[in-house]
């Protein structure tokens, strides 16, 4: 099973050796780990997808809870969120395969955002359904080199995902 | 105001009045301006250090202070920390570091102490600018206190502490990610109480987590109100009197036959403040296996860990007590107890360590009785037998390396319990093996005129790898005899009496004169090397298998 946690952490050194090190310690496995500031430069997100059975996953959010740098942990249910990734491609592009690669890279919203003599370097965007499909139809050219930056998400309608005792942004701490 | 005057005052603010410590270049600073209102132990290695302080804590019940330099200083004390984190113990762990201006640039006696002791620690810091000290400071000093009490380090650069300090820094504790009030359990409560009511085989499961909420005697109410025999982890010995009509002794690895014989046949386990170890349960999926398990811990994260919760809670083990005796109706169960009590007590013939331990019971009974005794242990046979064999009476009587299982523990600990409890009489039970793991700190006892008593159990070898060797290696011995020195000469040479027991029929007279020394004392005990400790669930096996007697070719 595979589950997207979104933490909210304290932007302080250190933070993310301690995630590392509680998911290396317990030997849970972590698929993907994104991270970045909020809006409030005090506070940063971490999207972190993990796989595992029910137990395992309780165990990654209450373990995840506990460290005294994590403020919140929230589990994004893929219906009800916006899931994105970001990859970039270094494809194969012998003189008569670019066209192709072109069109392939057009039908998913991609992007070419580098050529070279024998290689185009493509950009794409979504979630990991779509960027597995292309990098199938990809795969056909050759792929020299992918690059990933792991989903991030963020919960879809009103709900906001890191409210509650924390304002983030206001400098207010706890309620 | 300099950073290093900013920590004693932060130290002194929160009622500390003893230090455990060791210093060296980086820590000079802060030795430098050290005031004369806080006692300062000098230990004879920083691993004694840490020790000390988790000794301190626990005889106390208060935040135990250890210092150190920076680099081996520091590193020493790892496990020190970590015995205080499995075992939950305040500890607060200053460090002197390397400047920030060094910092990264392997400087002499530099090492990265915040990644080493992450993983051994509640949580850790490394200050980088002076003017975050005093709140870090609080922090710790918070953290190290609250909820699961535990240890917590402060990294001090050498540059942070010589720093001039403005007045009025902010020094208010922030920590936006630390939840102490949980959502609320009363529903969870209310499932217990109704389970416990409806129960006709319950038992009680009591861990180390009680003693900190000091909920001690709402146990007992509790399991007087309706009748639910007790059964204790190695870490929750003396939280129901030993001579309690429903107590049943301890369960796990070397467990008492009937708490492990309970467990397994009980219909309802009320686990509170246990975090299931796997020398507690034994096979986990084998553990209890016709409860149904109502697992209280102040830690979430406990809850589901080892062992599977039907009703897990979340909450202040006191509290929670409190609300399942008001709930829980009054109730008698003759044919449980009866069942429980008809359970054998203990195997047949004893060997020297434990006529030991029991000479050791008898001669200290009005002593253990009153509370005024702190009984100290280290780890191996010895631990086994005083936690089998001494009947304890009060919470805090009991230090000893739990979770860690961290040799050399003992002397250490019995500083830091005597240092703090300068009116009780404190007794060290150790093996040799152990007790050369930190013999420096006999120095430390006569310096600091602690009036430490100890008893070694002298088996000329490290008994309890010898036993699984013998019991579960075909009988091949490796690595396991110890040349140990003469004891009583090595005790006199650092300035303590010592006595030498051959006869087991002398022991209890020996005892008596190691007991009414004004100062320290080593009583030596030789025991044959094959003693056992009996019973034993070997390990992966239910607690119900127990091997209640081995000789020479029971191998399986």
């Amino acid at each position: 099973m595979r589950r997207i946690f979104s933490v909210l952490v304290e932007n302080q050194p250190g933070v993310l050796a301690r995630v590392a090190g509680l998911f290396a310690r317990r030997r849970f496995n972590i698929e993907s780990l994104a991270v970045g500031a909020t809006q409030d430069p005090s506070f940063s997100c971490m999207t972190i997808v993990v796989d595992g059975d029910e137990g395992v996953l309780q165990q990654v959010q209450k373990h995840l809870d506990r460290l005294i740098n994590v403020v919140r942990v929230s589990v994004l249910e893929e219906s009800g969120a916006i899931c994105r990734e970001l990859a970039l491609v270094r494809v194969n592009a012998a003189g008569t395969q670019r066209t192709s690669i072109i069109q392939v890279v057009n039908v998913f919203k991609g992007k070419i955002v580098d050529v070279a003599p024998g290689s185009l370097v493509v950009e794409i965007t979504g979630d990991r359904d779509k960027i597995s499909a292309l990098l199938d139809l990809l795969g056909e050219f050759g792929i020299q080199e992918l690059v990933r930056t792991g989903e991030i998400a963020i919960a879809r309608g009103r709900q906001v995902v890191n409210e509650g005792g924390i304002c983030i942004g206001q400098g207010a701490v706890r309620t | 105001m300099i950073g290093a005057e900013v920590l004693w005052n932060c130290l002194r603010q929160a009622g500390v009045e003893v230090i455990f410590g060791y210093p060296g270049g980086a820590v000079m600073p802060v030795y430098d301006v050290l005031p004369a209102s806080i006692r300062h132990v000098l230990v004879r290695h920083e691993q004694a250090a840490a020790m000390a302080a988790d000794g301190y804590a626990r005889a106390t019940g208060r935040l135990g202070v250890c210092i150190a330099t920076s680099g081996p200083g520091a590193l020493n004390l790892l496990c020190g920390l970590a015995n205080a984190f499995l075992d939950s113990v305040p500890v607060l762990a200053i460090t002197g570091q390397v400047s920030t201006t060094l910092l990264g640039r392997d400087a002499f006696q530099e090492t990265d102490v915040f990644g080493a002791t992450m993983s051994v620690t509640k949580h850790n810091y490394l200050v980088s600018r002076a003017h975050d000290l005093p709140r870090v400071l609080n922090e710790a000093i918070y953290l190290a206190q609250t909820g699961r009490k535990g240890p917590v380090l402060v990294d001090l650069p050498r540059d942070v502490a010589q720093a001039e300090l403005p007045p009025g820094v902010d020094s208010a504790p922030r920590l936006p990610g630390y939840k102490l009030q949980r959502e609320d359990n009363s529903a969870q409560v209310h499932r217990a109480a109704e389970a416990l009511a409806a129960a006709s085989r319950p038992l009680l499961l009591v861990g180390g987590g009680i003693k900190w909420a000091r909920a001690g005697p709402l146990v007992l109410e509790l399991a007087e109100k309706a009748e639910l025999p007790v059964a204790s982890t190695l870490m929750g010995l003396g939280t129901v009197p030993a001579d309690h009509p429903l107590y049943l002794g301890m369960i796990g690895m070397h467990g008492a036959v009937a708490a492990n014989r309970a467990v397994q046949e009980c219909d309802l386990l009320l686990a509170l403040g246990v975090r299931f170890s796997d020398r507690t349960t034994g096979k986990r999926e084998a553990f209890a296996p016709r409860a149904l398990l109502i697992h209280v811990d102040v830690d979430a994260a406990e809850l589901g860990k080892n062992v599977p919760a039907d009703i897990p809670i979340v909450g202040d083990v006191g509290c929670v007590l409190r609300s399942l005796s008001s709930l829980v109706p009054e109730r008698r169960r003759p044919e449980w107890l009866a069942r429980v009590c008809s359970f054998p007590v203990a195997p047949g013939r004893q060997g020297v360590g434990v006529r030991a331990v029991r000479a050791l019971a008898r001669a200290t009974a009005d002593l253990a009785r009153r509370g005024d005794l702190i009984l100290v242990t280290d780890v191996g046979q010895h631990q086994m037998w005083v936690a089998q064999h001494y009947p304890f009476y009060h919470p805090r009587t009991l230090l000893t390396s739990g979770g860690l299982g961290a040799m050399g523990y003992g002397l250490p600990a019995a500083v830091g319990a005597q240092v703090g409890c300068p009116d009780k009489t404190v007794v060290l039970v150790t093996g040799d093996g152990s007790l050369q793991m930190n013999l420096q700190e006999l120095a430390t006892i006569v310096q600091e005129k602690l009036p430490i008593k100890i008893l070694l159990l002298d088996n000329r070898s490290l008994g309890m790898v010898r036993q699984w060797q013998e019991m579960f290696f075909q009988g091949n011995l490796k690595a396991v005899f110890l040349r140990g020195p003469d004891w009583t000469t090595i005790a006199a040479a650092y300035g303590i009496k010592a006595w030498r027991c051959t006869d087991p029929a002398d022991l209890e007279d020996a005892l008596d004169q190691l007991l009414s020394e004004h100062g320290p004392g080593l009583l030596h005990c030789p025991v044959p090397a094959e003693e056992k400790v009996l019973p034993m669930v070997p390990v992966g096996e239910p607690l119900d298998r127990m091997i209640l007697s081995w000789r020479r070719g029971d191998e399986p």
